[in-house]
């Protein structure tokens, strides 16, 4: 039987279909990161983290809520290993849980302007809600 | 040449323009956009789980939808574009996601054949490259554009990841700067171009997007333009937002203008 750790590793790895012994912890991903000053947790920590299984760790901390899915780690990361898939998957283990969601619908009135376009009430949502 | 069109929540209200001069300039160039009955909502942005499902159904219907009426599909908001050319990826690539979005397309009340990727989705500015040309398009200017000094906003979603998307090189892209180009305008390039706006971070930390905005802005202000062409409504909110020292237009606005069918290039 697998412990709650390992579950929860499994879980992360099959949801993101990241590989994350393909890392070689050079920290571009990291480098090129517009959120790295808003992240406790950049995405080359996403990566070793869910590696050893310190995962509540992350779905506890708010840089899951940072990222924004600008796929920048992506595309640059020399050995293909797409943190950003990593750290929504981890993001999906902590707002699936009961009453988990990090915006809901009562707050978004609080956050509108004239200007606010439907694309980033729906961005949010998806992102921030299950 | 009829192709089936997405226009997006964003195109129906606060994103008019982008709609309205889409349609009138592909008219004129000789492509009719054929909206799609009943479409829904893309979401905005592309969840990357292989065992999130159902958020995604709205673009696999679009998709279907363009299938069945043998057009490629075509969407002008960059976000859109994102989200339907990854989840047609999705689709084509990955065969248990394919067949759980096939067994719930199947419960739909009028449910199409089983959607396994066949239809090729177009960027409005790949359109104008890749079909109609932009040779094309330069012949078909009425008032160009000379002497205006132009900054692209590729942003994020019309380029990565570039391996699924194949909108063009996500480093060094050059379809925006010759669309300018074609325009009679002078694109300026900038180190920033193709960096993050901030995005949907603006809702809870204003100053967070700001920073990033402000870069972007700066950037291509220091770089001698005296305005940036957008596809993207969330770019063009948050650079707005931020303050930009210079006119955010969308792309279908200066073409509109160039093609004669909008008097003025500056934004409102
Ligand atoms: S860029 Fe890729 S290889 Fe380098 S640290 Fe990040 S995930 Fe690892
Ligand atoms: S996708 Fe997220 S983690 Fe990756 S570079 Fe962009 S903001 Fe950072």
């Amino acid at each position: 039987m697998l412990n709650k750790t390992e579950r929860q590793k499994e879980q992360i790895l099959r949801s993101s279909g990241v590989n994350p012994l393909k890392c070689m912890r050079c920290g571009k991903c990291s480098g090129t990161c517009p959120s790295y000053d808003e992240m406790e947790y950049h995405p080359h920590q996403f990566v070793y983290m869910v590696e050893t299984g310190d995962i509540e760790t992350l779905m506890k901390s708010d840089s899951i809520y940072k990222c924004l899915s600008c796929f920048a780690c992506v595309d640059r990361c020399p050995r293909g290993v797409e943190p950003a898939k990593l750290v929504e998957a981890v993001r999906l283990m902590a707002i699936r849980q009961k009453d988990a969601n990090h915006l809901t619908p009562n707050d978004i009135p609080a956050l509108l302007d004239d200007e606010t376009p439907q694309q980033l009430l729906m961005s949010a949502m998806r992102k921030y809600s299950k | 040449m009829k192709v089936s069109y997405f226009p997006g929540c964003t195109l129906r209200t606060k994103a008019k323009d982008l709609d309205f001069y889409a349609r009138k300039c592909a008219e004129i160039l000789g492509v009719e956009l054929c909206e799609i009955e009943n479409w829904q909502c893309c979401g905005a942005a592309f969840v990357s789980a292989k065992d999130e499902v159902a958020s995604k159904l709205s673009s696999v219907r679009a998709l279907a939808a363009a299938r069945d009426a043998e057009q490629p599909l075509v969407t002008v908001c960059s976000a859109c574009h994102n989200v339907i050319k990854q989840t047609n990826h999705a689709m084509q690539t990955d065969a248990e996601f394919a067949a759980k979005a096939n067994l719930y397309m199947s419960q739909d009340k009028e449910p199409t054949e089983a959607y396994n990727g066949e239809t090729t989705v177009y960027h409005y500015l790949e359109l104008l490259r890749d079909v109609v040309g932009f040779d094309k398009l330069k012949e078909a200017v009425k008032n160009p554009l000379t002497g205006k000094k132009i900054a692209a906003y590729y942003g994020c979603m019309l380029l990565r990841p570039g391996k699924v998307l194949g909108f063009d090189d996500p480093e060094n892209p050059t379809i925006i700067e010759n669309f300018i180009r074609a325009l009679g305008a002078e694109p300026v390039i900038y180190s920033y171009r193709n960096e993050c706006c901030g995005s949907y971070a603006v809702l809870e930390d204003a100053e967070a997007a700001k920073k990033k905005s402000n870069k972007v802005s700066e950037n291509a202000a220091d770089n001698g333009a005296e305005m940036i062409v957008t596809a993207c409504p969330l770019c063009k909110y948050n650079l707005e937002k931020s303050g930009s020292s210079i006119p955010v237009v969308y792309f279908t606005e200066l073409l509109a203008t160039a093609l004669g069918v909008k008097e003025d290039t500056d934004a409102e």
